[in-house]
């Protein structure tokens, strides 16, 4: 049975904590599912460490346990909680390095998911971090990507944002790049959306629509690949980033990155600007497949009409 | 054995005091261009827990907040290095980039603040959780009301650490008074968290009383003090101030010369360094 991103998660964690004796640290980590299934039963003696409902201080005990050399996971079971626990870690743990030359190095899991669940556990929110210096942002989907990051992190001493997404955790295939050589126009997908974005180039291309999709790993620092900028360059129409989080973040910023590389217009497409609800019909939800092959058509459309 | 710690601690106190006032004087005279935070008034505090923490042989991690110039040097930082750090040079303790209210030293194990009010609780307690060591956390009286400070007092508790909170308390935020913030008192709340607290004023007496027990269990002490010059920058409140240094040098020929020595220890320092300029 192929690996999936779940269980590297888990693997990791269990590598973390009893071979290299680091700790991890969250809510209710031991609670019915273990966090999506992504942690090992290990306990307090063990390094996993259950905090206190008190999101803020436990940013604060992290950081500490940062500064002591720990390189504590932490683990967030909805990206909307950073709201509470980002704030010391942004403002301590990111500028420890930079202010007073002691490293702080944190691996923090922000786990995303969607369907009903309201405004703060539903969807990606690593723009609240995006804007601040000192931490290096990874959206990994995959069991391999997931597996690199770490890797680089336990190389370096940096703080690190891992985007998750639970609609990730079964997934054990890799995700490569779709690029043509003269496409219509360009995807750049970031979390969960590099799946949807995926099957709307596929959906496109049965229509004569050639859709190249380029997969984001690393938010923060942005890689930009040659391939594509090349592709981008040969394209017709452009380029569309798609987020898992608001547009006005991560995605607009991203996208004026690659606009200026290449002078191509970049549009954006993410979670609605309004607040969702706890009921499917309330629900604010990530570019799906129907909406981007929609849209895409739309640009295409409109284009060609301006032409 | 009294007598020589407070000996030692007058000796501490009074070298912070000369070096506060050399920070006034610059800062009047413009060599210093950055906001201060003046430690006068409350230096007796850390001057005892030094002093404590020296004949326990025990050096402990530090997380102080603004205010913090007499931590630094109580707890052994070097002079020199605070001197150009004030003056926004590289060479100053935190690279220049600390000014006077985020000091740093590696070698003192004391950790700089990052500006939001409180976040050393937090912070102090994660690091005592996962070192184990002995752990110092400096408040303000305003900065414990924080509530993340509060949520640090109760897990701190809860896991038996070896952490001493040291709330200076001198009743000020910037200039609001304690009882239009609110009408509990610290000691009361870590008493609710189940952590043995203590409130009193800073005579080194009340400091000695404890030294044994402290880093064995979390401990709470609030210790009324006051804060000689304005929050920020030289200038002073009121000359109605009750000043513990000058309490203790009253009368005392011993301390008067020590006072003296001092003034002049910290004279020559301040000198050679203002002159690298």
């Amino acid at each position: 049975m192929e690996k999936t991103v779940r269980k590297t998660i888990k693997q990791i964690i269990l590598h973390h904590l009893k071979k290299k004796r680091y700790h991890a640290y969250g809510q209710c980590l031991s609670a019915v599912g273990w966090v999506g299934g992504t942690l090992p039963e290990l306990y307090e003696k063990d390094g996993m460490i259950e905090l206190p409902m008190a999101d803020v201080a436990g940013g604060g005990f992290v950081v500490g346990a940062g500064l002591m050399g720990k390189r504590p996971i932490y683990i967030i079971r909805y990206q909307g909680f950073n709201w509470f626990n980002a704030p010391i870690i942004l403002n301590y743990a990111c500028k420890s390095k930079e202010i007073w030359n002691v490293p702080c190095p944190i691996f923090i899991r922000g786990i995303g998911m969607e369907g009903a669940i309201g405004p703060v556990a539903g969807s990606s929110h690593h723009s609240l971090y995006f804007r601040m210096p000192g931490i290096k942002i990874a959206s990994p989907m995959t069991p391999k990507e997931y597996k690199k990051v770490y890797e680089k992190f336990m190389r370096e001493e940096e703080v690190y944002y891992i985007s998750e997404h639970r609609g990730s955790y079964n997934n054990s295939k890799e995700l490569r790049d779709l690029i043509f050589s003269k496409p219509h126009l360009v995807i750049f997908a970031i979390s969960i959306t590099r799946f949807a974005a995926i099957e709307a180039s596929n959906d496109l291309k049965k229509i004569g629509i050639n859709v190249s999709v380029c997969n984001i790993l690393w938010i923060k620092p942005f890689k930009i690949k040659n391939s594509w900028i090349k592709t981008l360059n040969n394209s017709k129409y452009g380029g569309l980033l798609i987020d898992d989080d608001y547009e006005n973040g991560t995605a607009k910023s991203l996208a004026h990155e690659i606009s200026n590389k290449t002078n191509k217009k970049i549009l954006t497409l993410g979670l609605k600007n309004r607040s969702a609800g706890f009921s499917k019909r309330t629900d604010n939800l990530p570019p799906q497949k129907s909406e981007i092959v929609k849209y895409i058509k739309n640009i295409i459309k409109f284009r060609e009409k301006v032409v | 054995m009294y007598k020589i710690f407070l000996k030692n601690s007058f000796e501490k106190a009074s070298y912070c005091r000369h070096f506060e006032k050399m920070v006034f004087k610059n800062v009047q005279k413009k060599n210093i261009n950055i906001p201060v935070y003046l430690s006068a008034g409350q230096e007796v505090i850390s001057a005892s827990l030094a002093v404590i923490c020296k004949m326990r042989r025990i050096k402990p991690l530090l997380f102080p907040q603004h205010r913090c110039h007499s931590i630094y040097l109580n707890f052994g930082g070097n002079t020199a290095k605070l001197i150009d750090e004030l003056l926004g040079r590289a060479s100053g303790c935190t690279n220049g980039m600390g000014g006077s209210a985020s000091i740093h030293s590696k070698s003192i194990y004391m950790f700089g603040h990052d500006g939001l009010m409180g976040t050393q609780g937090p912070i102090g307690v994660g690091a005592a959780y996962a070192s184990k060591k002995p752990t110092i956390v400096f408040l303000g009286d305003a900065s414990a009301e924080e509530d993340y400070v509060l949520a640090s007092i109760g897990w701190a508790s809860f896991k038996k650490l070896p952490i001493l909170f040291v709330v200076e308390d001198n009743n000020l935020s910037i200039l609001t008074e304690k009882k239009v913030r609110r009408h509990w008192k610290m000691k009361d709340i870590a008493k609710g968290f189940k952590m043995e607290s203590y409130d009193f004023d800073d005579d080194p007496k009340n400091f000695f009383k404890l030294a044994n027990f402290f880093f064995k269990k979390p401990i709470l002490i609030n210790v009324k003090t006051n804060r000689l010059f304005w929050h920020s920058g030289a200038g002073i409140d009121s000359d109605k101030i009750f000043d513990r240094y000058e309490n203790l040098i009253k009368n005392n020929p011993i301390f008067k010369k020590i006072d003296s020595l001092n003034k002049k220890k910290i004279d020559l320092i301040w000198k050679r360094q203002l002159e690298k300029q």
